[in-house]
């Protein structure tokens, strides 16, 4: 599979950034081996996949509002097939750190993503989960989530806007695309 | 005033009396229980509103400042002021038997400055752990990360709360059980969806008739005080806007504004109409996302797409002016950053018609619906007496028949220009609250309406130094934000970094009331009980 061939939404593969890495990914993938047919099932079951991701939000503070937003009328979560945000880790696919992550809160996230099925992603949305922010020199701050839990995607912004967050969510999408479940020779 | 003077020396003789900013009085902490019983029952002008009580270090000493205020003329002030040298073991007395909003915040100065406080019935640590090491608003923390790893591990919860109290025979130290033991327990939070912001509540239950409510947080603590010490004044003005992002604006302008008094900077007249108007547009926003998810807490999911499609509209114009949409920017020491654009005056007047038409619509189809009325009316009943004892401010202190409106009181900007009602209900239960807020939508159209004619041309913003040193003192603010009496202390020592900063947060008295107004009501009202009450948890937490 080639980066060119994954379609999101009928935009153009160069209108993306970071395609060098999901091709790096792809060589990883491949290096592992696949067959033909088994890929064509691939693409059927990560096309329904990319478009069912149902998410969790683990919204501490204000950018879970601009999620708020996102999902609302304005901007349409649904037409990406993420409309269905899920309270219970154990139904979602998705989890959407939307705020900072302080001492306090550490055990927890890392005991509801323990309890999210497999396939899990998870995607870092704004400058506190990323890094820690405007209070990365606070005594209470986690330094960006990905010090607890593995990060997919990172939407920079302060809170980021319902925009960037579907350029996020469709970068994800794409990488759910590249992703082989059957085939793998290690089997 | 005068009076009042003369009660506080005939109460307590060697206390020491200041007009600073506010009248200040310096007590030793053996007298400051007998002077605030004084003041808070005395019947020409009774001190019953704790508005804040901030923990300070004082270098040799650890002290508390009490700013207290009179529930009938809110900008009748007094500040006391108490202080202990004992660094070790640091002991105040509790007024929390007074002013039962004192009960967190003296758990906040326990875990932030280590001072105990005693006769309060519950001192654990509030927003941090019970085994953090150190104390960090102290000047002399160590911040050695090593101290305070990050840790992954679940710990048990336990329900013992330390106290000290004095008996006859001395200070005894013990411990009280939160809960009994046979006692069923729930835990809503702190990742729920419907607790608007990461808050744990402890709950126990007798059926589904709510016992007892123990409040967690800390959650989102992020120790903003502490960072504001080693910034400049301008540096501190985004911290504000991510303690309450619905109402960023008005807090902003709350800090703004204390700064520009204590440097004496003169604000443009054209600047005092843009921020009046932001503010108005910013308590519009914050309004119709809590309509919209109180209506979606019980269970009207097309009411929020409703509230979100208007909120929309006012996001629009925020971004035109400066470019943000939640987080706006706008403010700044001595005026705006961005003038209005040209077709502000436009956008607005017609969102205002607008705005209308979608209120009348919105009490058509939700206000009047029998399973709104039943969720909401006689649910989570708190009397005036109760807002006011436990600081209550904003739509639902107001909703319980309390004058509280600091825009109406001690004006500020341009609202002693304009006319405006100070919406006011007694019934002072969930539906109360809630048509508050629908009817301040229309007050807050109304203000708008008269200012965005009259826009003076002028200056944006004042032309100030490039670093704002403060003189030495203590400077306080008060501002209505959306969900009541925003503060901001600062305390300088003459330098360009302010010695102490402190926030009030409207939210913090929102959530203590919890336990009491929910004391034998469903646990399913809660929720909603919880969508009325409209706090926003990144603000208490700081």
């Amino acid at each position: 599979m080639e980066v060119k061939n994954i379609n999101i939404k009928g935009i153009p593969t160069e209108e993306f950034n970071d395609n060098e890495y999901l091709e790096n990914y792809i060589k990883e993938l491949e290096a592992n081996g696949v067959n033909v047919v088994l890929s064509k099932i691939d693409e059927l079951i990560n096309w329904g996949r990319s478009n069912s991701v149902w998410p969790l939000i683990y919204a501490t503070s204000c950018c879970g509002i601009e999620f708020m937003s996102a999902a609302a009328a304005h901007h349409d979560i649904s037409r990406f097939g993420m409309e269905v945000t899920r309270n219970s880790p154990r139904q979602a696919d998705l989890m959407i750190v939307a705020g900072t992550m302080v001492h306090k809160m550490g055990p927890l996230i890392r005991r509801v993503y323990d309890q999210m099925a497999e396939p899990k992603y998870v995607l870092a949305m704004g400058a506190c989960a990323i890094s820690g922010g405007p209070f990365v020199n606070s005594y209470h701050v986690i330094k960006g989530v990905d010090q607890i839990i593995p990060v997919d995607v990172y939407v920079p912004g302060c809170p980021p806007r319902p925009e960037s967050l579907f350029y996020g969510l469709m970068q994800l999408q794409r990488k759910i695309k590249v992703e082989k479940f059957l085939g793998n020779r290690q089997r | 005033m005068e009076k009042i003077k003369e009660l506080i020396l005939r109460t307590v003789s060697d206390a020491v009396i200041e007009q600073k900013q506010k009248l200040t009085v310096t007590v030793e902490p053996n007298k400051l229980h007998l002077l605030a019983k004084t003041l808070r029952d005395n019947t020409a002008l009774p001190f019953d509103f704790l508005v804040k009580l901030i923990g300070i270090d004082r270098g040799e000493q650890l002290g508390v400042n009490y700013l207290l205020a009179s529930s009938t003329d809110l900008s009748k002030e007094i500040v006391l002021k108490t202080s202990t040298s004992d660094r070790e073991n640091p002991l105040l007395y509790s007024i929390s038997d007074l002013f039962e909003t004192a009960q967190f915040n003296e758990r906040e100065v326990f875990a932030l400055l280590g001072i105990r406080f005693i006769n309060n019935p519950d001192m654990r640590k509030f927003f941090l752990n019970g085994d953090w090491v150190g104390y960090p608003l102290r000047k002399d923390y160590d911040a050695n990360p090593e101290l305070n790893p990050v840790s992954i591990e679940s710990k048990e919860i336990v329900d013992i709360a330390p106290r000290i109290t004095e008996t006859p025979q001395g200070l005894v130290e013990d411990t009280v059980k939160i809960f009994e033991d046979d006692d069923y327990i729930i835990n809503v939070g702190p990742q729920h969806p419907s607790t608007h912001g990461v808050m744990h509540f402890r709950t126990s239950l007798n059926g589904e008739i709510i016992k007892k409510i123990d409040v967690h947080s800390g959650y989102i603590h992020r120790g903003i005080e502490k960072l504001s010490e080693s910034l400049t004044y301008p540096q501190i003005l985004h911290f504000t806007d991510r303690l309450d992002y619905l109402s960023a604006n008005i807090n902003r302008h709350g800090l703004c504004m204390c700064v520009e008094k204590a440097a004496e900077i003169e604000v443009p007249e054209r600047a005092q109409y843009i921020r009046t108007i932001m503010d108005e547009l910013n308590r519009i926003d914050s309004h119709l996302l809590a309509w919209a998810c109180q209506c979606n807490d019980l269970g009207a999911i097309t009411a929020f797409i409703y509230g979100m499609r208007e909120r929309e509209i006012i996001l629009d114009i925020f971004e035109k002016t400066c470019g943000g949409r939640l987080i706006i920017n706008q403010n700044v020491v001595g005026g705006v950053m961005f003038d209005i654009y040209a077709d502000f005056q436009k956008d607005v007047k017609a969102f205002i018609p607008y705005m209308r038409s979608k209120l009348v619509e919105y009490d058509r189809f939700f206000s009047h619906n029998v399973i709104a009325l039943g969720r909401m009316v006689t649910i989570g009943v708190m009397s005036k007496e109760t807002a006011i004892n436990y600081g209550v401010t904003g739509p639902a202190g107001r909703g319980s028949g309390w004058s509280c409106d600091i825009r109406k009181h001690i004006p500020y900007a341009m609202y002693d220009k304009v006319d405006f009602k100070e919406v006011i209900r007694t019934e002072g239960d969930s539906y109360a609250r809630y048509m508050n807020r629908l009817d301040e939508i229309e007050e807050s159209l109304h203000i708008i309406e008269q200012l965005i004619d009259n826009i003076p041309a002028g200056d944006i913003a004042a032309k100030t130094k490039a670093i704002i040193k403060l003189p030495e003192g203590e400077y306080y603010q008060r501002v209505e934000a959306c969900r009541g009496e925003f503060g901001v202390f600062i305390e300088s020592r003459g330098d360009k970094n302010p010695y102490r900063v402190k926030f009030r947060s409207p939210s913090m008295a929102l959530v203590s009331v919890m336990p009491l107004i929910c004391k034998n009501e469903k646990i399913s009202d809660f929720i909603g009980i919880g969508g009325s009450m409209d706090y926003v948890i990144p603000d208490i937490d700081r």
